[in-house]
């Protein structure tokens, strides 16, 4: 009866610390997370010493991809209730008298870059996942008789005064292609707008002018 | 989160109740959830938010508006033609066919030693300038806030007298990325005055008459 027995115990191990540390990292996470959005197609933006950060709101992005197709996607804008981008669908539509139903433009509000012509739209919106979407991307049209990208940017702009332009383009594009995404941004007074490009260092001295 | 141990004390008497079970939560499949959206949520973060580079570009004439193009001071006018296969080719001056001899082309690339130097040497003084004042900002020899760094760097620009005013064209077999390099090469030389205008039909004809006679140099040889 001396011997105090010592009860069989299966080693516990404490997961409150380890609990409360996920919890903080998984809270961080989930706060500070902002997706990549679905993308149309890889794109490698050339490299610049510049360290302005997109801007986060209010972003209109003209993509030109490897092979010269042109993707446009604009966002909601600051206030989500004025739904800009289905004001922008429909007066597009209006245009080529296509009529987007309020389900069609609730699902495209959701959707990221598009690159179809507006006549495709309607099946864009309808395509179920992201890689039949990514099959449908043809490129929007900017022929002189049909330039659809002028018209997506006029009506970004006329629903969002406050909208600035972000060109993101692939370094191996052609200047042909990114010449006439530049003509239609002219065309509706973007004189100023933004390249997106990969950071770089700068390592430029004084003593090289020397 | 607190846990509480109960002593474990075997019962006594004769009745064998239930025995009360310590309030011990076994955490395991909530940390198992926690790190699978831990995980997620790392991987779908896009940490490396990508930087814009600003350009602003002179207004379009509008069709039927007639525009006066600015009279540029000939020793100051730069002409960078990107062409093909990562080249840049450049002529000082204008060219104008009605007063020959139209000026001689000459052919740099992007590197450090191409036309960075060129640029840096016409934009001696202001780059100095701006550098010097960076230099004092960052060494703490100025406080100034940011902003007013900004203002002073565009004061000095557009005070500018000497540095030269150019003008960046690309022909057609040229790529975003030189564009973008060329753009990004202004910047960095601090050059004052530059803008991306269309090749004209002289240009053409002095591009092409530089590679054929680069190509006869180089069958010749």
């Amino acid at each position: 009866m001396g011997k105090i027995k010592l009860g069989k115990k299966s080693p516990r191990i404490d997961m409150t610390p380890m609990v409360d540390l996920f919890s903080l990292l998984l809270v961080f996470f989930i706060l500070t997370a902002t997706f990549r959005p679905e993308e149309a197609a890889p794109i490698d933006p050339p490299t610049s010493i510049s360290q302005t950060p997109i801007p986060s709101q209010n972003l209109a992005t003209i993509e030109i991809a490897k092979d010269n197709r042109v993707f446009f996607n604009i966002d909601n804008g600051s206030d989500t209730t004025k739904h800009i981008r289905a004001k922008v669908l429909q007066a597009i539509g209006s245009q080529y008298q296509i009529k987007f139903s309020p389900e069609e433009i609730k699902k495209f509000e959701k959707l990221s870059a598009f690159g179809v012509p507006v006549a495709k739209m309607k099946d864009f919106i309808a395509a179920d996942n992201a890689d039949a979407r990514a099959a449908m991307m043809t490129g929007i049209p900017m022929d002189s008789t049909d330039n659809q990208l002028s018209m997506w940017i006029r009506f970004a702009r006329t629903y969002n005064g406050e909208l600035d332009v972000a060109v993101k383009g692939d370094g191996t594009a052609e200047y042909p292609t990114v010449k006439k995404v530049i003509d239609a941004l002219q065309d509706n007074n973007v004189n100023r707008f933004n390249l997106t490009t990969n950071p770089e260092a700068n390592d430029v001295s004084l003593d090289e002018t020397l | 989160m607190g846990e509480i141990i109960e002593n474990e004390k075997p019962a006594k008497g004769k009745k064998k109740r239930a025995r009360k079970h310590g309030t011990h939560i076994d955490m395991t499949p909530m940390v198992d959830l926690f790190c699978l959206l831990l995980t997620f949520f790392m991987l779908t973060t896009a940490f490396n938010k990508p930087k814009v580079m600003q350009i602003a570009l002179p207004e379009k004439p509008k069709p039927g508006e007639k525009v006066v193009a600015p009279e540029i001071n000939q020793s100051r006018a730069l002409t960078l033609i990107l062409s093909d296969n990562d080249k840049v080719l450049w002529y000082a001056g204008l060219a104008d066919p009605t007063k020959p001899p139209l000026p001689v082309l000459n052919e740099t690339d992007f590197s450090k030693d191409g036309i960075r130097k060129l640029l840096l040497q016409r934009n001696k003084e202001l780059f100095k300038q701006i550098y010097l004042l960076n230099k004092d900002v960052t060494e703490g020899k100025l406080d100034i806030s940011q902003d007013s760094l900004e203002t002073r760097i565009r004061d000095l620009m557009r005070d500018d007298k000497s540095g030269p005013i150019i003008l960046v064209k690309a022909s057609d077999g040229v790529n975003y990325k030189n564009l973008v390099d060329i753009i990004d090469e202004m910047v960095i030389t601090n050059i004052a005055r530059y803008t991306l205008t269309d090749i004209n039909p002289v240009e053409k004809m002095m591009v092409r008459n530089f590679k054929n006679a680069k190509s006869s140099v180089a069958a010749s040889n």
